[in-house]
């Protein structure tokens, strides 16, 4: 099964930007469905990414967020070459994670 | 006394038939009201523009009728039809008056 | 005398009442004027830029769409749609054997007018008929199987120029008028014409909307809403502008939204695809 993180993260000088898309429903448990029933909560509560085991960017997330989250940040201190890894794990347990190369 | 009693009886007898038979031309009036209000939302199908308001308008009067309110059940056939024919008089009047806001 | 008077009344009604053919239909000059129109109201937006809808208009969305299209979010619905393009049917046949080109960048040339049924085709019948000609069930018009495939279809012509024909067959002729008359019609209790908003009022807010042009207005379609949060179809949006306005929308695909489509996407020839587009 594809991973649910898309990741593109770049040196630019002494930062690297870090995009990043994540599939997720992101339900905030107020929506009802066709049926009127309410759609459970379903969202990432905690999202963290990791370069050489040092996090540096931790959300805690709510039902604020919205679908399908995009999220958008630099950090300093990382090489070319260097992993990053990212990882959620969300109000029913179920996790993902996946590590990328930082260009 | 009993003669009066009797007149009583009989007072109270033909009032209870009496509002019986209100209520029943109730129901016969929202028949009525009812398929004029439908008459004009299906006239407004076949001209492809029915609003939203009139099909809920038919929608309480449908509940309301199950409910035997037939008062309300009749307010909003009448709702129902009042939009359904400003719908069908839109429809008619924008045969040409569409015209106005083309782009020439 | 009667005779007269009777011969008095037609002549009159003849004079007042001009016959149709002197109103000749001329898609050519209505795309012209269209055109114009829109460069005209707004002279700082380049022409092919009126594909991108309210980003055209409006510098701070334009800034946060730009910024998300490094990473859009119909990315997912756009990997469906390839897969789902991709998938034989039960009797072994692909979507791509019912499409010129297979169906990789054919997207600007539909909708197109289809002589033998007389009826104008858009992508998503088109993609509907495929099915149904191969044994499959249809799938909804509004659903994201659909949006997913046009999304995938309209990419692979992202760039290219609309390029919509109305051949000189008085049925085409009759859907693209048709389809304008739709355009400039008021309907619904609120009592907006698609021209209310998109010609009278592009730019402006609607709520907390801004309104597009109606110039370039479906090059972008499919478009992921972040207010479905997900992809729809044009279907989807023609569906939804009705019951914006009070009106009960009519059925998906409808021959009324199918000539809509027609004459919206002739006037924008020469207009790139934008698709799928992002849109608030």
């Amino acid at each position: 099964m594809a991973s649910s993180i898309r990741v593109r993260a770049i040196v630019n000088g002494e930062t690297t930007e870090v995009q990043t898309l994540i599939q997720h429903p992101m339900d905030s448990g107020f929506i009802k469905d066709d049926k009127g029933e309410f759609i459970p909560a379903h969202f990432i509560q905690e999202l963290t990414f990791e370069h050489n085991g040092r996090p540096v960017f931790v959300a805690d997330w709510g039902t604020a967020v919205s679908k399908d989250p995009y999220v958008k940040f630099a950090f300093k201190g990382a090489n070319k070459g260097d992993d990053l890894k990212v990882s959620w794990i969300d109000n029913k347990g179920e996790t993902d994670t996946a590590t990328f190369k930082i260009q | 006394m009993k003669k009066i009693s009797n007149a009583l009886w009989s007072l109270a007898s033909l009032v209870s038939i009496g509002s019986a038979a209100l209520a029943a031309s109730s129901e016969a009036d929202f028949k009525s009201a009812y398929a004029r209000a439908d008459a004009a939302e299906q006239e407004a199908g076949h001209l492809r523009n029915q609003w939203l308001a009139a099909e809920a308008a038919l929608a309480d009067a449908r509940k309301a009728a199950a409910k035997q309110d037939f008062e309300t059940a009749i307010a909003a056939a009448k709702e129902a039809e009042a939009l359904a024919k400003a719908s069908i008089f839109q429809t008619t009047s924008e045969k040409e008056a569409w015209k106005n806001l083309e782009i020439h | 005398m009667r005779f007269w008077l009777t011969i008095l009344a037609v002549a009159a009604l003849s004079i007042a009442h001009p016959t149709h053919a002197a109103d000749s239909i001329d898609p050519a000059a209505d795309a012209r004027a269209f055109r114009n129109y829109f460069v005209e109201k707004f002279p700082n937006v380049k022409l092919d830029d009126f594909a991108n809808g309210p980003y055209s208009l409006n510098e701070d969305m334009r800034r946060q769409w730009e910024g998300k299209e490094q990473f859009p979010p119909y990315e997912f619905s756009l990997e469906a749609g390839k897969e789902l393009f991709a998938k034989p049917f039960a009797n072994g046949k692909h979507y791509a054997d019912c499409f010129a080109e297979q169906g990789i960048g054919v997207r600007q040339n539909y909708p197109q007018f289809d002589g033998k049924s007389g009826q104008v085709i858009t992508l998503e019948l088109a993609l509907n008929q495929c099915r149904e000609t191969n044994g499959e069930k249809a799938i909804s018009y509004t659903g994201d199987d659909m949006a997913a495939l046009t999304a995938y279809m309209a990419f692979t012509s992202r760039g290219k120029p609309f390029d919509i024909k109305v051949p000189d067959d008085p049925r085409a002729l009759e859907a693209y008028e048709n389809g304008k008359r739709y355009f400039y019609t008021r309907r619904g209790q609120l009592n907006f014409s698609c021209a209310t908003c998109h010609v009278q009022n592009p730019g402006e807010r609607l709520r907390a909307e801004v309104l597009a042009p109606a110039l370039g207005i479906l090059n972008a379609l499919p478009i992921y809403r972040s207010e479905w949060g997900g992809m729809g179809t044009t279907s989807r949006r023609f569906v939804s502008c009705n019951s914006q306005v009070r009106g009960v929308p009519l059925e998906p695909q409808a021959e009324e939204y199918r000539d809509l489509e027609y004459f919206l996407s002739y006037v924008s020839n020469g207009l790139p695809i934008s698709g799928p587009g992002s849109r608030p």
